[in-house]
C-alpha cells in the first residue's frame, strides 16, 4: 500500500506542483495519474521514489514513512521505467537490464542470468542482448527498459510517460504486452501518461490531475467515464465517452443465432443476414469468410468472444460486410453469430447524465 | 633524417627525455582535471571558480611560467621539475574545462534514469558520468599531449627541452639538418601519442563506434521486438 | 627577485625610448596581431569552406593536429638558418600557431549553425552566398571569435620566443636577463607578457560576450 497523506509540494520559486494530495494505492493495482501537462502527476510519482522531496505530508510504504528510509536502498527496491526507456548507452542490453541486480551487490553471471530471464518476460529476442542501446528500434529500448525495471522482481513500478515515445502501433503493442504482464506479476504500478485513452485501458484505478496539482477524482476507469466527479474530468472523457464506456462491460449472454448447418457446397446460407450472402467457415477460424452472391469474399477478419467488451463486439459488427460478427465457443470454435439487434438491448445509455446546473 | 641516422644515441636519449617531459605533465594534468571536474562539475561556485583560474593559468606564456616558477617552488632554475610543473599546470587548465564540459553533455535523461534506479550519487560519477564523457574528453586530451609534445621543446632554451635542445645547439652551430632532426622527431612523438590515446579511448568507448550496419539492421526491423 | 623586478618596472626610465618597456611592449603587439591577421587571412576561408560544405573535415583534423605539434622554436631557428635574421622566420612559426584555433573555430561554428535554420533559409528560397553571410556566419560568430580568442592568446606567449633569434618584444627582456644570471629582469619580461597576455584575453572575452547570442536576447 502507498499512501500519501496530505501531501504538497511547491518548488522554489513558488510554483505549486502538487496540492494537498491524499490518496491510497492498494498493493497489487494498476493506478495510473493522468492530467495535463503542469498537472503535477510527474512529481506525484517522482515522490514515491524520493526522487523529489515533498514540502509537506507524508508518504507511506506499508506504513513507513519514505523520509526515513534511505533514499538509495529505497529506489533499489521500486522499478523505474522512463520515457524513451532511459536506458544507459555506453552498456549493452544485458548488461543495461541487470543494473539494479549489481547494485545490490549480486555477482556479474548470477545478475546476467537473471536479466535473461526478465528479457523474456517481456518479449525480447535473447539474442540481442549483447547489443547497445542505439542499436535497438524505439520499442525494444522500451521493452529493454521496462526488463531492467523488472529484473531484480521489485513489489513496485513506476511508469513514467512510457509509451509516448514511439508510434502508436508500437504503442499499442506494448500496452498489451504491459497488461499482459500485469495480469501475471501483480505488482503495485503506478504509472504517469497525459493520455486518458492509455489511463482508461491499462488502471484498475485513475487519478485525474488538473493544473495545480490537485486531486479532481480518484475511481475506475468506469466510474470515470461514467460518472466524472467535474466539468474538468468530464472534459477530460467527454471524446467517445459513450461508445468507450462499452469497453468495460463483457458481451455474456447476449441472444445469438446459431450457424445454419453448411449447404452441399460447403457455404453456410447467411441470406437472413443480407439477400444472396453466404458465410465459409474454411479450414480455420482465421480463414473464414464471407462470400457475395459474384463469389467476391470477405474475411471475417475478428471472431468474437463471450468474454470480449461489448465495444468489440459492436465495432465487429459495423465493420463486417453483413451486419453481424461471428461468435466463437470457449475452444475458439465459431459456432454463431450476433447482430445488432441482438446486441441493442445491452447498448442502453449507461451515463450518468446529468442537467447542467 | 641523416642526422638523426649518424646520432642515433643521443636521439634515443633525447627522446627519452622529451617523452617524459610531455608524458608526465600530461597523465598529471588528467588525473587533476578528473577530480576536480568529478567533484566539482555540478557545483556552480567552485566550478567557475575553477575555470576563471584556469583559463588565467593558460594565459600565462610557457616560457614565463618556467622562468618564474623557481622563485615560487625554491627550485633550481636548471631543474627538469619546473618544466614538468608548468605543463602539468597547463594540460589541467586546459583539460578541466574539457571534462566540464564532456560531463554536461551527459544526457539529463540518462543521469535521471540512473539516479531513480538507485545510484548513489559517488556510483553514479563513476559508473555513468565518467565512462559517458570518455568520447569528447580523448578528443581534449589529444589536443593537450600535441600540445605538450610541442610546448615541451621551449624548455630548450633555458636549457630543458628535451629534443628542444637540439633546435638551441643547432642553431647555435649554424647546423639546420639538426633543427630538421627535431622537427621530424617532434612530429613523430606527438603522432604517435594522439594515434595512442585515440586507440585507447576506442577500446573504452565501443558504444560511439557501432558499425552501421547493426545499426541499420536494429532500426528497420522497425517495431516488432520478437520475431 | 620580486623586489628588484618591482625597482625595474617603477623607474620611469625603463619605459621610455628605444629599447624601452613601451617599444618592447608595441614590438610584441604588433608580431602578434600581424601572425594573428595573416593567418586569419589564410584560416578564414578555408574553415568557411569546409564548415559549409562538410568537405574534407577529416583533413581539417590531421592537418590541425599536426600544425599544434609542430615546434615553434624548431620553425624559427630553422627558417633563420636558412633565410636569415629578420621578422619572417618568427612570423611564418607565430602564423603556424594562429591557424589550427582560428580555423576549429571557424569551422564548428559554421558546422555546428543548426541545420534546421540553415534548411529552412535554403527552403526560403536563399543562394549559398546568401546563406554563409545571412545565416551561417552570425549565428558561428561567438564560436569564430573563441577561436581567434585562443589564437591571439598563443601567438602573444610564443611570441616571446623570438627574442631568441634577436628580435624584439617582451621576450627580450627574458632572454637578456638569462644571459646575464640577472633574474629580477627575467621576471620583468614574465610579468609584462603575462600582464599583457591576460589585459588581451580580458578585452576578447567583453567582445565574445558582447556578440554571444544569450547576450543579445537580454539585451533587445
Amino acid at each position: 500500500m502507498i499512501t500519501f497523506e496530505s501531501v504538497s509540494k511547491t518548488y522554489p520559486g513558488g510554483t505549486q506542483a502538487v496540492e494537498n494530495l491524499s490518496l491510497n494505492i492498494a498493493t497489487g493495482s494498476f493506478t495510473v495519474l493522468v492530467g495535463p501537462s503542469g498537472c503535477g502527476k510527474t512529481t506525484t510519482m517522482r515522490m514515491i521514489n524520493a526522487m523529489v522531496t515533498p514540502t509537506s505530508g507524508r508518504i507511506l510504504l506499508d506504513g513507513n514513512d519514505i523520509a526515513e528510509i534511505r533514499p538509495v536502498s529505497l529506489r533499489l527496491g521500486i522499478g523505474y521505467v522512463m520515457q524513451n526507456g532511459g536506458l544507459f548507452p555506453h552498456r549493452s542490453v544485458i548488461d543495461n537490464i541487470a543494473t539494479v541486480q549489481r547494485l545490490l551487490g549480486l555477482d556479474k553471471k548470477n545478475a546476467r542470468a537473471k536479466a535473461f530471464e526478465a528479457m523474456e518476460r517481456v518479449g525480447l529476442d535473447t539474442s540481442l542482448a549483447k547489443r547497445f542501446p542505439a542499436q535497438l528500434s524505439g520499442g525494444q529500448q522500451q521493452r529493454v527498459g521496462v526488463a531492467r525495471a523488472l529484473a531484480a522482481d521489485p513489489p513496485i513500478l513506476l511508469m513514467d510517460e512510457p509509451f509516448s515515445a514511439v508510434d502508436p502501433i508500437v504503442r499499442d503493442e506494448l500496452q498489451q504486452e504491459v497488461r499482459r504482464l500485469q495480469a501475471e506479476i501483480k505488482k503495485t504500478i503506478v504509472m504517469v501518461t497525459h493520455d486518458i485513452d492509455e489511463a482508461l485501458l491499462l488502471g484498475d484505478k485513475i487519478a485525474v490531475m488538473a493544473p495545480g496539482g490537485t486531486l479532481q477524482q480518484y475511481s475506475t476507469p468506469l466510474e470515470i467515464l461514467t460518472r466524472p466527479a467535474n466539468d474538468f474530468v468530464q472534459s477530460m472523457v467527454s471524446k467517445d465517452r459513450g461508445f468507450r464506456s462499452l469497453s468495460f462491460e463483457p458481451l455474456g449472454q447476449v441472444p445469438s443465432t446459431a450457424l445454419p448447418i453448411p449447404g452441399a457446397d460447403g457455404l453456410i446460407n447467411a441470406t437472413t443476414l443480407a439477400p444472396g450472402w453466404a458465410l465459409d467457415l474454411g479450414h480455420t477460424t482465421a480463414s473464414a469468410s464471407w462470400v457475395n452472391e459474384s463469389g467476391q469474399r470477405y474475411p471475417v477478419s475478428t471472431p468474437v468472444r463471450r468474454t470480449d467488451t461489448l465495444r468489440e463486439a459492436l465495432d465487429a459488427i459495423l465493420a463486417s460486410p453483413v451486419g453481424a460478427a461471428l461468435l466463437t465457443d470457449v475452444h475458439g470454435d465459431p459456432t454463431s453469430w450476433i447482430t445488432l439487434e441482438d446486441l441493442s438491448p445491452r447498448l442502453a445509455p449507461k451515463l450518468s447524465l446529468e442537467p447542467r446546473a | 633524417m641523416n642526422w638523426i641516422l649518424n646520432n642515433t644515441e643521443q636521439t634515443w636519449e633525447l627522446t627519452r627525455e622529451h617523452l617524459y617531459l610531455s608524458i608526465i605533465p600530461i597523465i598529471a594534468g588528467l588525473v587533476a582535471a578528473l577530480v576536480l571536474g568529478l567533484v566539482f562539475g555540478n557545483r556552480r561556485r567552485a566550478r567557475s571558480i575553477i575555470t576563471t583560474l584556469a583559463s588565467a593559468v593558460f594565459t600565462i606564456p610557457s616560457l614565463a611560467l618556467f622562468v618564474v616558477l623557481p622563485s615560487i617552488l625554491g627550485t633550481q632554475i636548471l631543474d627538469p621539475l619546473n618544466v614538468v610543473i608548468a605543463l602539468s599546470l597547463y594540460s589541467a587548465s586546459l583539460l578541466v574545462r574539457t571534462v566540464f564540459d564532456a560531463l554536461d553533455a551527459v544526457p539529463a535523461q540518462v543521469l535521471n534514469a540512473a539516479e531513480a534506479v538507485g545510484y548513489s550519487p559517488i556510483r553514479r560519477r563513476l559508473l555513468i558520468d565518467l565512462p559517458l564523457s570518455l568520447g569528447p574528453l580523448a578528443a581534449g586530451l589529444r589536443v593537450a599531449a600535441v600540445t605538450n609534445v610541442s610546448l615541451v621543446s621551449v624548455g630548450a632554451v633555458i636549457g630543458i627541452g628535451g629534443l628542444g635542445q637540439l633546435f638551441t645547439s643547432g642553431y647555435q652551430r649554424s647546423y639546420p639538418d639538426q633543427i630538421l632532426a627535431g622537427i621530424i622527431m617532434i612530429l613523430i612523438l606527438a603522432l604517435l601519442l594522439d594515434r595512442l590515446i585515440a586507440g585507447i579511448a576506442r577500446l573504452l568507448t565501443p558504444w560511439l563506434h557501432l558499425s552501421t550496419k547493426e545499426t541499420a539492421t536494429a532500426s528497420a526491423s522497425g517495431s516488432e521486438a520478437k520475431k | 627577485m620580486i623586489g628588484e623586478m618591482l625597482s625595474y618596472l617603477g623607474t620611469s626610465s625603463h619605459w621610455v625610448g628605444e629599447g624601452g618597456i613601451a617599444a618592447r611592449l608595441g614590438e610584441h603587439l604588433w608580431y602578434s596581431i600581424l601572425a594573428v591577421l595573416l593567418a586569419l587571412v589564410v584560416a578564414f576561408p578555408v574553415g568557411l569552406f569546409i564548415g559549409h560544405t562538410g568537405r574534407g573535415k577529416i583533413v581539417l583534423v590531421s592537418l590541425s593536429n599536426t600544425l599544434r605539434a609542430l615546434p615553434s622554436l624548431g620553425i624559427m631557428t630553422l627558417l633563420v638558418l636558412l633565410m636569415g635574421l629578420g621578422l619572417f622566420p618568427p612570423l611564418v612559426a607565430l602564423i603556424l600557431i594562429a591557424i589550427p584555433p582560428i580555423l576549429a573555430g571557424v569551422y564548428s561554428g559554421v558546422a555546428n549553425a543548426d541545420a534546421l535554420v540553415v534548411d529552412s533559409a535554403r527552403a526560403l528560397g536563399m543562394k549559398d552566398s546568401r546563406i554563409i553571410l545571412q545565416v551561417e556566419l552570425p549565428l558561428a560568430l561567438p564560436l569564430m571569435l573563441g577561436g581567434l580568442r585562443s589564437a591571439l592568446l598563443q601567438v602573444i606567449a610564443t611570441a616571446t620566443i623570438a627574442a631568441y633569434v634577436n628580435l624584439g618584444g617582451l621576450g627580450r627582456y627574458i632572454f637578456d636577463g638569462l644571459a646575464l644570471y640577472d633574474y629580477g629582469q627575467v621576471m620583468v619580461g614574465a610579468a609584462l607578457v603575462t600582464a599583457l597576455a591576460l589585459v588581451v584575453d580580458g578585452l576578447l572575452a567583453l567582445l565574445v560576450a558582447r556578440f554571444s547570442p544569450a547576450r543579445r536576447l537580454t539585451a533587445a
